[in-house]
């Protein structure tokens, strides 16, 4: 692999990305690509604020060098707010008062995406574990729960 | 499930709120700080060519570039934004690397060499305060950077005469605010000579002081605009307002935009922590358990630089016995400056820590007497027209304490349940405690305390809000949006709330103290006082008979015999009537008052009551404690905005459960050792209890709104009651936080 040949798909398109192959994909998302839904919350994959999909599984971007992102479909916030289940689960974070500085938020949707995948019924332990990655240091984290609870609710069949 | 009105809510689910890192201009270089290896040292000599001649190296800036003051700061003006000649912390920042990329210009601050004279560093309170200490403040004779007392009545008399004494040394910790979002800066130099300002600022004002002080600028020249912040909690000032200040520098001396973005590691460094205390008390109880005297001395850690080390003692000295009833009692407290990280505001200031000491010795007293942790507070509450240990007399508002601890106590089933804790004994221990306090609004007696607002009804009808309280993440813009929108009896959606700035709005104080809702409520409702006859004299003739029958609400506009306008109309017909409908507010303080050589007088004009109790349990084997329950109890005057209210509490309550259980900030021999959420744990989604609020709402007649505040409230009290509870599973008292339950139960 010589450096100007990175090809994934970002968002549904395709990209040519000529960069270094050690530069994170976060830093690529946000620079490049100028995407603000990925956040730099601790650089170390502790917090979850950076998280997108990589071929439908939650990463964290942060963790990520554009080397390893060869052949492969990125999913971020901008994106998958616009899908059904997308939808879906912002309207409910928004509703459920899940949102209050809103830095770990994204990241939080984007866990919560996979919570329903597992199972589109979750307790509230499963959502706990689920969502564990991910910091918040507002909210106490109950209406987080809520919201997911809530999405779960509204978007019978989605999941 | 209850709606929540937030009006930055979708923009930041979907990631399209920007916050400071998310700005970006033409031509925008990048800066990065350097810091230095030592604790304390003096002689600093700093070698920086082989950094400047990096690639893509613009400059390196250091103390010599400043055009204003070297230091600056909230009470003293101490802080530097380079360090000279003297290096007093390990926090400090030698020289500021500025490049095209962010890559090139952490490349060059590697090469910047910073050497030094050692000097012996100070790191314990009690240490500096030693006759032989070195001194750290310049110019100053000693380490001691304040001295607080309250003292009324014959303590050590009451003291020998009492049937029941504790006496208790408690220490709480340095505490890290981890909001999500590091520090970050953006200065825009403008063709006009101003200099524009984004960045994660708690107080765009605050911001303002610094960056003109050490620019030399006058404010005026200097605008900071508002825009996301993710989180902030009291730790987004001095830091980040020098953060701000590095970047203005850089992009004053290369008319360039600059942005300055501190990594995790760097904030964590950098950044003021909360207060550490070691606090001695000794208290008198009677046979009835009354409480009869205290005398406690108090030293709290500031670090090497002021900050606002001297409010949050005072405060401390203020609320220093908990919400009780006490005629005698002496109570010192003292900051004093070390060599370690500096510290200062963090949300709940300087209460946190006293109420580790003061609610844990009620329950200790409480035990040795026989009674309920509930019990021997109602003893001691503070009632209706109680003389408070300033001399204060509460008889200006509802005095609730009683009302919040018996909701609590009912609602968690406190009394069987304590009688059902383990003590120590079974397989796993359960118990269950409580905490309750009472705090001051707002800033009281420390600072000068007004806000402003203004209503400008545009001529299509539409209604534009402006006030000078900031949103940080708590939802302060919301809550004034949703006032305004009452007043004006439309819907919330129709307020627009434009980027407030400091050129937008007069400075209305700073970002603090629980303050925003009740200070902006009280200026957006003195707005209204004044915009709504200039509306009705306009407007009455076309459906009055008088100005006094105009009304607002349902949208419109009202007169008589159902006759209304709509906004669109009332606001053509002032148009067309060469009248402006806009008002400016403003909300004063209540007179407040303070003796500083006694510290007597009325301190806050009003109070704030809380409750909160919990259950735990304790696994013997595992030693670990798991959060069962919360309860939170809060007479906050009026809820705003209900769901945020409870948003507040719980956040509140999870932030006070780290400090008491899982945030151990590492620091030894003045480095910082916990510089990452892998090294600093807070509290993740699993590891929260369940928790029920329970919003409390005496209108206080002292607040136009009738609201108080909720943000510091709500975490206040939740370690001691932690601590509490563990005692009562355990038959352990933990006298410091974080609280270590492996140690002390293994021995």
């Amino acid at each position: 692999m010589k450096e100007g040949s990175i090809d994934f798909r970002l968002n549904g398109k395709d990209i040519k990305y000529d960069g270094s192959p050690l530069k994170r994909l976060l830093d690529v998302l946000r620079e490049d690509f100028e995407l603000t839904g990925p956040k730099e919350g601790c650089g170390e994959g502790e917090c979850g604020a950076c998280s997108v999909f990589m071929d439908g599984k939650l990463v964290n971007s942060c963790m990520v060098p554009m080397g390893s992102v060869v052949g492969r479909e990125i999913t971020t916030i901008e994106a998958f707010s616009e899908t059904e289940k997308g939808k879906c689960l912002v309207d409910a974070f928004a509703d459920a008062g899940a949102v209050q500085c809103g830095f770990c938020t994204p990241g939080m949707v984007m866990a919560s995406e996979k919570v329903l995948e597992q199972n589109a019924n979750p307790e509230m332990d499963e959502i706990r574990r689920g969502l564990s990655g991910n910091l918040c240091r507002c909210t106490g984290y109950d209406m987080i729960v809520d919201a997911v609870k809530l999405a779960a609710k509204r978007g019978k069949g989605l999941w | 499930m209850k709606s929540c009105f937030r009006n930055d809510a979708m923009r930041k689910v979907c990631g399209e709120a920007k916050f400071g890192d998310d700005f970006r201009f033409h031509g925008m270089v990048h800066a990065v700080p350097v810091y230095t290896e030592y604790i304390h040292a003096e002689n600093l000599s700093l070698e920086i060519e082989d950094a400047r001649s990096m690639p893509g190296v613009l400059s390196v800036f250091t103390w010599e570039d400043v055009p204003g003051e070297l230091t600056a700061g909230q009470i003293n003006q101490d802080y530097p934004i380079f360090v000279k000649d003297r290096i007093r912390s390990n926090s400090d920042v030698a020289a500021l690397v500025v490049a095209e990329t962010r890559m090139q210009a952490l490349a060059a601050a590697e090469k910047v060499i910073v050497t030094a004279d050692v000097l012996a560093a100070v790191l314990d309170p009690e240490e500096a305060l030693k006759k032989d200490a070195p001194v750290i403040p310049e110019g100053k004779d000693s380490n001691l950077v304040n001295h607080h007392i309250v003292r009324t009545g014959d303590p050590d008399t009451a003291l020998a005469m009492s049937s029941v004494v504790i006496e208790q040394r408690f220490e709480t910790p340095f505490v890290e605010h981890a909001y999500l979002e590091p520090e970050c800066a953006v200065c825009v130099p403008r063709e006009d000579g101003g200099l524009e300002i984004y960045g994660s600022m708690q107080h765009p004002f605050s911001t303002r002081r610094f960056v003109c002080a050490y620019l030399g600028r006058p404010l005026a020249s200097v605008v900071c605009l508002s825009h996301a912040v993710g989180g902030s909690f009291g730790g987004k000032d001095d830091t980040a307002s020098v953060v701000c200040a590095r970047a203005a520098l850089a992009a004053l001396k290369l008319n360039r935009p600059v942005k300055l973005l501190l990594k995790r590691e760097w904030s964590m460094r950098e950044s003021y922590k909360r207060v550490p205390y070691k606090m001695d008390y000794k208290v008198g109880f009677d046979g009835d358990g009354h409480l009869t005297g205290a005398i406690s001395k108090t030293l709290a850690d500031s670090g090497a630089y002021t900050s606002t080390t001297p409010w949050s003692t005072w405060r401390s000295t203020v609320q220093n016995m908990g919400p009780y009833k006490l005629e005698n009692i002496r109570g010192e407290v003292l900051g004093v400056a070390t060599n370690n990280v500096f510290t200062g505001a963090f949300r709940g200031f300087g209460s946190p820590q006293t109420n580790f000491a003061v609610e844990q010795i009620m329950d200790m007293a409480a035990e040795k007497l026989g009674l309920t942790p509930l019990e021997i507070r109602k003893r001691n509450a503070l009632v209706q027209d109680s003389i408070t240990i300033t001399g204060q007399k509460l008889d200006n508002h509802t005095v609730s304490l009683m009302e919040v601890m018996e909701k609590t106590a009912e609602t968690i089933d406190f009394e069987r349940k304590y009688r059902n804790s383990s003590r120590g004994k079974g397989g796993k221990f359960y118990g269950i405690g409580m905490a309750a306090s009472y705090r001051g609004c707002s800033v009281g007696a420390e600072a000068m305390d007004f806000c402003c607002a203004t209503i400008n009804i545009q001529f299509d009808g539409s209604i534009l809000l402006d006030t000078a309280v900031f949103e940080n993440g708590q939802g302060a813009v919301s809550a004034m949006m949703l006032i305004c929108a009452e007043e004006l009896g439309v819907p919330v959606e129709s307020i627009h709330y434009q980027a407030s700035s400091t050129a937008s709005i007069p400075d209305g104080g700073t970002t603090v103290a629980s303050r925003g809702t009740l200070v902006g409520g009280g200026a957006i409702k003195d707005a209204m006082s004044k915009l709504k006859p200039i509306l009705q004299e306009i407007l009455y003739p076309e459906i009055a008979e008088s100005p006094d029958q105009v009304s607002f609400h349902d949208n419109r506009i009202w007169g008589t015999e159902e006759r209304s306008l709509t906004w669109s109309e009332a606001g053509h017909q002032m148009y067309l009537s060469r009248v402006y409908p806009f008002a400016f507010g403003s909300f004063q303080a209540p007179r407040v008052s303070w003796d500083e050589e006694n510290g007597q007088g009325n301190a806050y004009f009003s109070y704030v009551y809380s409750c909160q109790a919990v259950e735990v349990e304790v696994d013997p084997e595992k030693r670990s404690c798991r959060l069962l329950n919360v309860v939170a109890t809060h007479d906050i005057g009026k809820a705003i905005n209900p769901p945020m209210v409870e948003g507040q509490i719980q956040g509140g309550i999870v932030q006070g459960m780290g400090m008491a259980l899982t945030e151990d900030f590492k620091i030894e021999e003045g480095r910082i050792k916990s510089l990452n959420f892998s090294k600093y744990k807070i509290p993740r989604m699993t590891d929260v209890p369940d928790m029920l609020t329970q919003i409390v709402e005496n209108h206080d007649p002292l607040s136009p709104t009738g609201a108080k505040g909720i943000g510091e409230p709500a975490m206040e009290i939740i370690a001691p009651a932690i601590a509490n509870a563990v005692a009562a599973a355990t038959g352990e008292r933990f006298f410091s936080l974080p609280i270590k339950l492996k140690k002390e139960i293994q021995a």
